[in-house]
């Protein structure tokens, strides 16, 4: 599909895609962190919302900011500011997620004079009263700060507008992932990732067309049977960039059916309430969603609810892939692996530091795990 | 028996041994808790434990237990332990090791009491948050969550009215949790114990402006653990008390922490346990006293903020605005005003791998410090408790370093 290669181009050169966006469009690019940003409200003001990943793989510049236990994430994404490749963005927000964003935020702001900095301090725990009605509060004020900053007014209209844009793209990427998951054959793990990634850079009208013909395309060759052969798998962690693995998982005879990423179902599922009040409504999306680790909910949900995937999508087996330093994963990992233990589901984890391990050894392990399958 | 250097003695606080025997009590108490139909809550370092000595709980720091564990180096061992649990080197030591001894009752003190409820306020950092629900669902206890939004530049309205109404919901949960009614009356006195001991600790905090300083930060490590475990009580008013007289009459004798004191050096970030006497002994070699830190003086920080005759209205802002919860432009101020007050000649940074919040910034502190005054630092590369992360030969060289240029 061309339109992959296309998508594909801009999530590998997205700071080029960006660039030049901003050149013929003429509109405001607003860098972000994390799933937890309410971007549908950047996207309400006119603003390109987009998603800092961090590229940049010879950490220098962010050296003198930042000690070498923090994850790659940070460390990459300060490494792109400090050497000037984020230059075209406007602003940035930190919404407030675990310890080492929390410290990013902080060091970026002394640093680096980017036009704006605005820091959405949500709350991290999402099972109260109070927190629920605050959570409410600190959306409006996000709100109230992006208008002041973009010099702009974002009327309940338009973030309707915004929010219905959004329920159809997370609607879309839900679509391909249903339909991989009765025929993992029908679209590959690595161009499902490209679909993902570029989904939080892209012009997200532009991007809804992309992703309309993409679901067509599926859609016309899709099965109700499975043709796959492979052991059917489950990945489990934060963010993915590394789209290499699903080559080796593919390789090694396993297929990713379904994800519980925040570059992956934990951004599409749950839509947004269009009958209610949108700020209202962004809020208690978030109050539903499965929780990232660094937000609390309640004891035992998150066990639960990758039960409850594995049981849905019929895997055979868990691959928990966690970045190196991630604090909140890292905790949440023996108690989830006890809980797939105990119903006899085969896991295994990875941790990646910068790169994968060496395909060698990744190799052995993937083979080694899905001939236990 | 060798002969006791005279010197030496001289400079030992005599307090120490009280201070020993009330934590002895302390640990008693909590122990048998059970046994006299008393509940104990485990609580993190910078949460509200006020209520809960209003409510007649008794509270349990697991980060205390944790320092324990450093000091008397079961610190790897418990870690290693954690690891074959399954949780990654990378994670607080502090956290690993407690997880640790859960199941083995391991520990200096044959792990701690099993907690009747779990108070966690993440004023400190998110690491608390995840080892109190791994510690909830071990337990199978009820956890209160404190959530105090991070103060990056400002205390917003939004989250003074957060915070201020989770103080309802804590009293809630520890009416439910205790079966009774909560003492408003008794609450008051309690929040006015508390400010009255946080002063003192204060007072004794200060004696470290006098040249030569009475005490220097690793005996503030040690007295410290009051002011965190029995914040709130008589008790910690009556030793501080003690302890100040002592400091007072020390200034008097000119009788220094350091002999000879010539460098003073300020501390930052939590104790490396297991090498709080090899680091004193280091820097008084050079004739330097590590005269004040940042981490001993944070429960003293909410001063500012509590209105002693109003605590219960006043302490949300408290327990948000301390010193790991604001931006790291906020904390170099606060360091600046210290090397002001204690006429700082050098910093030594504890860069803590097992504590990300503290860590991430200290470099950029270093800078502003660095550019403000004119003042070096040294960054010591360590773990607070875990002892694979400290070498000995790299930051003796580092330290030497250091003092030529302080020298």
């Amino acid at each position: 599909m061309n339109i992959l290669n296309e998508l594909n181009e801009i999530q590998r050169n997205p700071y080029e895609y960006t660039a030049e966006y901003k050149k013929s469009t003429n509109r405001k690019v607003v860098g972000y962190f994390c799933s937890y940003t309410p971007e549908e409200l950047i996207f309400a003001a006119d603003a390109l919302p987009f998603r800092i990943f961090g590229v940049n793989e010879r950490i220098h510049l962010s050296d003198s900011h930042l000690q070498s236990y923090c994850c790659s994430l940070v460390r990459r994404s300060l490494e792109d500011a400090l050497s000037g490749h984020l230059n075209f963005l406007d602003g940035i927000v930190f919404p407030h997620t675990c310890d080492s964003i929390q410290r990013l935020s902080d060091i970026w702001r002394l640093n680096l004079s980017f036009a704006f900095h605005v820091d959405v301090i949500l709350p991290v725990k999402l099972n109260s009263e109070s927190a629920r009605e605050y959570l409410t509060d600190i959306i409006s004020k996000f709100r109230r700060d992006l208008e002041f900053v973009l010099n702009t007014s974002i009327s309940d209209e338009l973030l309707k507008h915004s929010i219905i844009t959004y329920n159809r793209i997370r609607s879309g990427i839900r679509r391909i992932y249903e339909l991989r998951q009765v025929n993992p054959d029908v679209i590959k793990g690595s161009d499902v990732h490209k679909i993902i990634r570029s989904s939080m850079m892209m012009d997200r009208n532009l991007y809804l067309e992309k992703l309309d013909e993409i679901v067509a395309e599926l859609e016309a060759k899709r099965t109700d049977k499975s043709t796959t052969k492979r052991k059917r798998l489950i990945l489990s962690g934060g963010t993915c960039s590394h789209p290499d693995i699903y080559q080796m998982i593919e390789e090694a005879g396993g297929v990713v059916v379904w994800d519980d990423f925040c570059t992956g179902s934990k951004y599409f599922e749950d839509l947004i309430n269009t009958d209610v009040d949108p700020i209202t409504a962004i809020s208690e999306r978030y109050l539903n969603r499965i929780v990232c680790p660094a937000k609390h909910s309640s004891l035992t949900g998150r066990a639960e609810s990758l039960l409850e995937m594995v049981k849905k999508n019929k895997a055979e087996g868990v691959i928990f892939l966690f970045l190196k330093f991630c604090d909140p994963h890292a905790f949440d990992y023996p108690y989830l692996k006890d809980a797939l233990d105990k119903e006899g589901i085969p896991n295994m984890l990875f941790e990646v530091e910068d790169q994968l391990p060496s395909e060698g050894q990744l190799k052995t392990r993937l083979e080694a795990f899905l001939e236990m399958i | 028996m060798a002969e006791k250097d005279p010197e030496k003695e001289k400079r030992k606080i005599k307090a120490v041994a009280k201070m020993k025997e009330i934590m002895t009590l302390y640990y008693i108490d909590a122990k048998t808790a059970e046994q006299n139909g008393k509940k104990v809550a485990w609580i993190t370092s910078g949460g509200p434990v006020e209520p809960l000595i209003a409510m007649d709980v008794i509270p349990v720091y697991p980060e205390n237990h944790g320092a324990m564990i450093g000091a008397s180096k079961m610190g790897t061992d418990l870690c290693e332990k954690s690891e074959i649990m399954g949780y990654a080197r990378d994670l607080c030591s502090y956290a690993r090791s407690d997880i640790a001894c859960a199941p083995i009752n391991g520990g200096p003190i044959g792990g701690l009491p099993r907690p009747d409820m779990l108070i966690c306020c993440n004023n400190i950092c998110g690491t608390v948050l995840k080892w109190y629900e791994i510690q909830a669902r071990y337990y199978k206890a009820p956890l209160f969550i404190l959530d105090t939004p991070f103060c990056h530049t400002d205390f917003p309205d939004e989250a003074r009215k957060y915070v201020r109404k989770q103080i309802d919901e804590y009293i809630k949960f520890l009416e439910v949790a205790c079966g009774k009614k909560f003492d408003r009356d008794r609450m008051k006195e309690v929040g006015k114990l508390s400010i009255q001991g946080q002063r003192l600790w204060q007072a004794v905090l200060d004696t470290a402006t006098h040249k030569p300083a009475p005490l220097s930060a690793f005996d503030a490590f040690f007295h410290l653990a009051l002011i965190v475990t029995l914040r709130g009580t008589q008790q910690v008013i009556d030793y501080y008390m003690i302890l100040l007289n002592e400091m007072f009459e020390r200034m008097a004798n000119g009788i220094g922490a350091v002999a000879n004191e010539k460098y003073r050096l300020l501390w930052d970030n939590i104790p490396v346990w297991y090498r709080t006497k090899w680091l004193s002994d280091k820097f008084a070699s050079h004739n330097a006293c590590l005269v004040a830190d940042t981490y001993t003086s944070a429960w003293c920080g909410a001063l500012r903020y509590i209105d002693e005759n109003d605590f219960l209205e006043t302490m949300a802002e408290g327990y948000t605005r301390i010193y790991l919860n604001i931006g790291i432009d906020q904390m170099a101020e606060e360091v600046l005003a210290m090397v002001d007050k204690y006429d700082i000649d050098g910093i030594v940074m504890h860069s803590n791998r097992s504590c990300k919040p503290y860590s991430f910034g200290q470099y950029d502190i270093q800078r502003i410090v660095q550019n403000k005054r004119g003042i070096s630092s040294l960054v010591i590369e360590a773990d607070m408790i875990d002892e694979r992360s400290f070498t000995d030969a790299q930051n003796e060289t580092r330290i030497e370093a250091f003092m030529e240029v302080i020298k």
